[in-house]
């Protein structure tokens, strides 16, 4: 196995505010690496730094290099939206265009750079709502707006969104945190399906979601990276004190 | 009397009080339509469509040159101030942290309180002391009046679309510009459509900046340096007039702006209906 990114040495910054600390961890291709971590952490920060979001918030900086498929994404010729094409992003709550139909929604990033080519767009639509496992609830509707789904068929509706640009990479940022139990089962499904073919860093303060869907675990405490290592290993057998305090609930 | 017995008592009578509230607030909107439509409605006839305000002495006659008048004044103004508003607007909302951001919001408020006379005059200032009264004037002292409120609906309907909607075009690597143009303003074009469509309702009322910028007119569109008629000032003129068909017309003018405003806004309404339910 390959990896995908290599973190070094990375910081991020609100302002005065330094909410990544010295974080430097390699991330493998087409496995499933969890962030976990508790609240205020910085697991959210640190999966936006990934695909350059973080920059688009008021104050933010960030220091340090993460080299996707070996290349800087922070070297300076580097264009973030060419970096932002590459991977797609879940965020945690769903956020389909509330203007646009389900069919739309999924066409989004194509058209949105240009795409007019219809029978390409249908076939893009639905093998990304296949993928997604959304194809079968909607396949009658997809003129119907985004925004009158049931919150998991969002969420889905989002990540076929992400998948239609044909990303290398899926990032999810806490996915499950608006879903009931069921929606939850059904997207970890999905996220090891995807995992066959993808790169996926998910954040969850959900320790047994990552025990189920990751392969990979990194737990972040306080902006630092405390321990990382195969799920497995992380969660049976810590090295940290912290981590074992953490994923036994004494804390968090 | 128990709490509960209270309680029902007095959310009765605050329901009852807002109801008799809202009946007096819309006393003098429904007493105003109807007055002048009851008084208008005379007026009424194909002439009245078709031909040009009467001299004095004449019989019959229309407010046909004062309709193409205020259309031509509020089209050209529209042109000039809508774009601006509309980018003033995005700017607004998309670049607030841009440090100028701050003092533009400023003034654009202090602007939408001007007295629309004083607009007039610096109208009167810069165009008519070049040019001479004019259609141009009159456009360019209404467009600095829709301006403020063509920018602050535009700003506010913008703010009212999400973040995590921007942020989700911006992670499907989306450019910049291409989010705010698409995504956002399509988000928002039912606020932005009824910004546009006050500010269009406010100048067609407008009657001193114009008076300053062009005057009172009786003949057709004669050119971009020339004055036109306008529906306001043949209310003006006609009102005060002392002959009883130049009133009439005057009632007449009235209920055309009216309904030139109404229909605008039930225009609007139903091109920016929501398409989903």
């Amino acid at each position: 196995m390959s990896y995908k990114f290599e973190i070094e040495n990375l910081n991020a910054w609100f302002g005065s505010k330094h909410v990544l600390r010295d974080i430097s961890m390699k991330i493998r291709e087409k496995a499933v690496t969890a962030i976990i971590g508790p609240s205020g952490c910085g697991k959210t920060t640190l999966i936006r730094c990934i695909n350059r979001m973080h920059e688009i918030g008021p104050n933010a900086r960030v220091s340090g290099k993460v080299l996707f498929n070996g290349i800087d994404i922070y070297a300076a010729d580097v264009d973030p939206v060419q970096i932002r094409r590459k991977m797609g992003m879940v965020f945690q709550k769903p956020n389909p265009f509330p203007m646009m139909s389900i069919y739309d929604n999924v066409a989004a990033g194509l058209k949105l750079n240009g795409m007019r080519n219809r029978e390409k767009l249908d076939t893009v639509v639905e093998r990304s709502l296949k993928m997604a496992i959304l194809w079968d609830e909607v396949k009658d509707d997809l003129n119907k707006s985004g925004a009158s789904l049931s919150g998991g068929q969002q969420q889905r509706l989002c990540i076929a969104r992400a998948l239609a640009v044909e990303p290398e990479v899926m990032l999810m940022d806490e996915p499950a945190s608006a879903l009931d139990p069921i929606a939850t089962a059904k997207l970890e499904v999905l996220i090891r399906m995807l995992a066959k073919d993808y790169t996926v860093v998910i954040v969850t303060h959900n320790m047994q979601q990552a025990a189920r869907a990751a392969d990979f675990t990194a737990f972040l405490y306080l902006g630092e990276l405390i321990e990382y290592g195969p799920t497995k290993a992380l969660f049976e057998n810590p090295e940290n004190e912290l981590t074992e305090k953490y994923i036994t609930g004494q804390f968090g | 009397m128990d709490h509960y017995t209270v309680r029902k008592i007095i959310d009765r009578s605050m329901r009852i009080f807002a109801y008799l509230a809202l009946i007096v607030a819309l006393i003098p909107l429904f007493s105003i339509i109807g007055e002048v439509f009851l008084k208008g409605v005379s007026s009424v006839n194909i002439n009245f469509f078709t031909q040009p305000s009467p001299t004095v002495g004449e019989a019959g006659g229309g407010v046909a040159n004062a309709i193409q008048g205020t259309l031509i004044t509020v089209g050209l103004a529209s042109l000039i101030g809508v774009p601006l508003g509309l980018i003033s607007g995005i700017f607004l909302s998309e670049y607030s942290e841009a440090k100028i951001s701050s003092p533009i919001r400023f003034f654009n408020d202090v602007l939408s309180g001007f007295p629309s006379i004083v607009v007039g005059i610096f109208g009167y200032a810069l165009i008519v002391r070049a040019i001479g009264f004019s259609v141009t004037a009159a456009a360019f002292a209404l467009a600095i009046i829709m301006l403020p409120i063509v920018t602050r609906t535009t700003e506010e309907a913008m703010k009212l679309v999400p973040a995590t909607v921007r942020e989700a075009a911006i992670a499907l690597g989306v450019p910049r510009w291409r989010t705010i143009v698409t995504v956002v303003l399509s988000g928002a074009k039912k606020g932005v459509a009824t910004g546009i469509l006050l500010a269009v309702a406010r100048i067609a009322g407008e009657s001193a900046p114009i008076l300053v910028t062009m005057g009172y007119w009786r003949w057709w569109f004669a050119g971009l340096n020339q004055p036109v008629a306008s529906l306001t000032l043949n209310i003006y003129i006609f009102a005060i007039s002392p002959f009883e068909n130049w009133q009439v017309l005057a009632w007449g003018s009235a209920l055309v702006l009216v309904m030139l405003i109404l229909g605008i806004n039930i225009i609007v309404r139903a091109a920016t209906r929501e398409k989903y339910k």
